[in-house]
């Protein structure tokens, strides 16, 4: 047994991190570290930067413009990126659709898209949920009819991640109503968002965030030439893809970096004259909370391992998800612990809340993590899925 | 990064996996607990006989020459039966103290006989005031002459009734808590001046107060340097840490296994209990804490192995403990509840299992002594973990 990367791994990874001392911009890191939300354009600017290195999109083929890396090497790669204090990649491209169209798209949905994609000319967001179609995703009832070579889509998404920034949603839709499983019948999509009869409402999160949206179909005419794969198999084609939206949540180098820096702002907080790092309750929350992140970076490994002796990511993958999404919000939680009284503060009055004051931006970062153990599947769906694939209950 | 077990490791578990099935039985094992010495002289016979009475001991006395992380398929194996035999103690902590603080004479006898299955040794440390301390030691020895002059009392010393040997801390100098001052003594259990009054432990296991009333030891007796044994003690006790973790992790295992199996039969309400989400969602949980504790025994057996800095060992090995005692509370709890009142009853073996877990929990120190001394040992350091 050796818990450590070999010597090529470490080369590998220091590579990586020298690469990202030079060219990650600082003011682009320094937003990351202070949870500001990121523009679009400050997304794309590193999507960019990562293009011209031919970094942007390891997992693809190569002739795609993959890198070649193996599950280590990529997972190295995420991991600095995320300790470093990169942007995160939005996967709606990258790791949704694309896997999606490398896998079930048509030579010529692989051409158009993918090349866009991978230089950022295109900004994707996913229409997944809906109003009455939350963890139970297949009761979807948006509707696609077939007339002709368009399909004729009514209905709502919810939820919708930066729809407000989108170029084109992949949609999930019911081509067919009449059939007894609700799995059957639905439709993959590609929606150019600027067609006629979409509408984008924001919804606003009660850290005063605009993340996600409500995507009103009204009427949108969509070419059949944008389903992808056949008609009814959307559900295939979502399936699949849940085992991508879920490969990286550990999210490790992220609360590693978090975790240094809770460790510093707690340092420099004082309670009757001493730092709150030596502070029992506190220093006790820290450490179990430290030694739950090193028990799942090394979890994070063991699957690692697995998964490059050929066994392919199962539903193991929910148990990272879990655990990950906890020690997230559980990062926040004490930092909002550890400002004290102070933390209630978000910002100046009238001003911008979205400033570069730490202090300001914790109880916002606190509420917004929330998010985590809800997304991409909710933990509750994740334990149902470890209860039935692994468990055999 | 590399988690398969090499060929040596696979052959140490495939053997002790055909021992338990065949020779250590949940029946087998309750006819042992309930012998006179609370252990099988047959079993520990056989166990020598599969080399593994040496398994960590020095290849140049007998032993193979293994680390814990080799020890680790035995010590999930100890934890998944319920093994009551006195092989941590021997083997983990007596022998091990004299493979790496004992004279070349001590070293050739002494871990040559315990190798051979021939010798058992208890580590008579822990006292009534200690709690977890590993410093804290009362028991004072005294020069006479050549000789020294031990008095003092040791609390609920594990096997100390079927031991041939106890290795004994002593204090030559110093107040209780001191880490300077101690030093470790061969002493014969029956040796003049030696009582012990045998105690039943929760997990079924034996133990014993051990006294000592100016018992005569002679110089030639002491292992390690005088005065100064506690970074041994310290090595030692990391090391017999990690590998409890290890047992710890059988048995969550063998808890896991036998609720999931409940849940898949117990029917109640016209279903298997398990089709309720209520109880799969606990489940889920248990089986977290099972990878959670896997992963932190792992980190703890290959740190003791391969780390020199007793800074940074301390720090590893209290993490994997604390993680461990939470893992060993949670699933324990959880296997009872989930059984119902079946879980409650003696003969399950589950309830066996919840009291072992329920032992290791505070074995070598329960998690808030973990969590202040991985805070201690952590002090001034920042970086990541």
């Amino acid at each position: 047994m050796d818990l450590d990367y070999s010597a090529d791994e470490h080369a590998f990874r220091d590579e990586v991190r020298a690469w990202l001392a030079t060219n990650l911009p600082p003011a682009l890191r320094d937003k990351v570290v202070r949870y500001g939300h990121l523009t679009r354009d400050e997304l794309m600017t590193w999507h960019r930067i990562l293009a011209a290195q031919g970094w942007i999109a390891p997992a693809w083929p190569t002739e795609w413009g993959g890198t070649g890396w193996n599950v280590v090497q990529r997972y190295l790669f995420e991991e600095e990126c995320g300790y470093a204090g990169a942007p995160p990649l939005m996967p709606f491209g990258l790791a949704m659709c694309a896997p999606v169209l490398l896998k079930f798209g048509s030579d010529a949905q692989k051409t158009r898209f993918l090349p866009r994609i991978y230089r950022g000319d295109d900004f994707w967001c996913q229409g997944y949920s809906e109003p009455d179609s939350g963890s139970d995703l297949a009761s979807l009832r948006t509707s696609a009819v077939r007339n002709g070579d368009r399909y004729v889509v009514n209905g709502q998404k919810i939820w919708t991640t930066l729809a407000h920034m989108a170029d084109w949603i992949f949609c999930l839709v019911r081509t067919d109503a009449t059939l007894d499983r609700k799995q059957d019948g639905i439709s993959f999509l590609l929606i150019d968002m600027k067609s006629p009869g979409i509408t984008v409402r924001p919804l606003i999160l009660m850290d005063g965030a605009h993340e996600v949206n409500e995507v009103f179909f009204d009427d949108v005419e969509v070419p059949v030439e944008n389903r992808v794969h056949d008609e009814g198999k959307g559900w295939t084609v979502a399936k699949y893809l849940l085992g991508h939206e879920r490969m990286n949540t550990a999210r490790v180098g992220t609360s590693k970096r978090e975790l240094e820096q809770l460790k510093t702002f707690a340092a420099a907080q004082r309670k009757d004259g001493k730092s709150l790092l030596d502070e029992p309750r506190f220093r006790d929350k820290l450490s179990r909370l430290e030694i739950e992140l090193t028990a799942l970076a090394i979890t994070n490994l063991r699957f690692l391992d697995r998964l490059r002796g050929g066994r392919p990511p199962g539903a193991d993958v929910s148990m990272l998800k879990i655990k990950g999404t906890e020690i997230q919000q559980r990062l926040t939680e004490l930092m909002l612990e550890a400002a004290g009284p102070l933390a209630q503060v978000v910002g100046p009055a009238g001003g911008d809340a979205d400033g570069d004051d730490l202090l300001a931006a914790l109880a916002p970062r606190y509420c917004n993590m929330r998010k985590t153990t809800i997304y991409a599947g909710s933990n509750e769906i994740q334990r149902n899925i470890l209860a039935k694939h692994v468990l055999g209950l | 990064m590399n988690f398969d077990r090499t060929e040596e490791q696979e052959l140490i578990a495939a053997s002790i996996a055909r021992f338990v099935e065949r020779d250590y039985t949940f029946e087998a094992r309750r006819r042992i607990v309930a012998s006179a010495d609370g252990c099988s002289e047959d079993v520990w016979q056989a166990m020598a006989a599969l080399g593994l009475t040496g398994l960590t001991l020095p290849a140049e006395f007998g032993g193979l020459g293994g680390g814990a992380m080799d020890a680790m398929s035995l010590m999930e194996a100890i934890g998944g039966a319920l093994v009551v035999e006195p092989w941590l103690a021997t083997v983990a902590i007596g022998a091990q103290l004299v493979a790496r603080g004992g004279s070349d004479d001590q070293r050739r006898s002494i871990i040559a006989a315990v190798a051979g299955g021939a010798r058992k040794i208890a580590f008579a440390h822990a006292e009534a005031d200690a709690r977890h301390a590993v410093e804290h030691v009362a028991t004072r020895a005294r020069h006479d002459g050549d000789a020294y002059v031990v008095s003092g009392v040791k609390r609920a010393v594990p096997h100390a009734a079927v031991a041939d040997t106890l290795i004994v801390s002593v204090r030559e100098r110093g107040g209780d808590r001191d880490a300077d001052g101690l030093t470790l003594l061969l002493i014969d259990r029956a040796a003049p001046g030696v009582r012990l009054d045998p105690l039943r432990m929760l997990d079924g296991t034996r133990a014993a107060d051990v006294r000592f009333d100016d018992v005569l030891v002679p110089a030639s007796a002491r292992v390690g340097p005088a005065g100064a044994a506690h970074p041994l003690i310290g090595a030692v006790t990391d090391f017999a840490t990690a590998l409890v973790c290890a047992e710890a992790v059988g048995a969550i295992a063998s808890a896991n296994a036998a609720t999931l199996e409940y849940l898949k039969t117990r029917k109640q309400f016209g279903v298997p209990i398990g089709a309720f989400q209520a109880l799969q969602h606990r489940m889920v949980d248990m089986t977290i804490e099972h990878e959670q504790a896997l992963s932190m025994a792992s980190l703890a057996c290959a740190t003791v192995d391969t780390e020199r800095d007793p800074t940074v060992r301390g720090r590893m090995v209290s993490a994997a403990k604390v993680r461990i005692a939470d893992a060993c509370r949670h699933v324990a709890q959880e296997s009872i509840q989930l059984h119902g009142g079946m879980g409650m009853s003696d003969e399950l073996k589950v309830s066996h299992t919840f009291r072992r877990l329920t032992a290791i929990a505070q074995q070598f120190g329960d998690a808030d002594h973990h969590l202040e001394r991985y805070a201690a040992l952590s002090g001034g350091r920042e970086g990541s973990p």
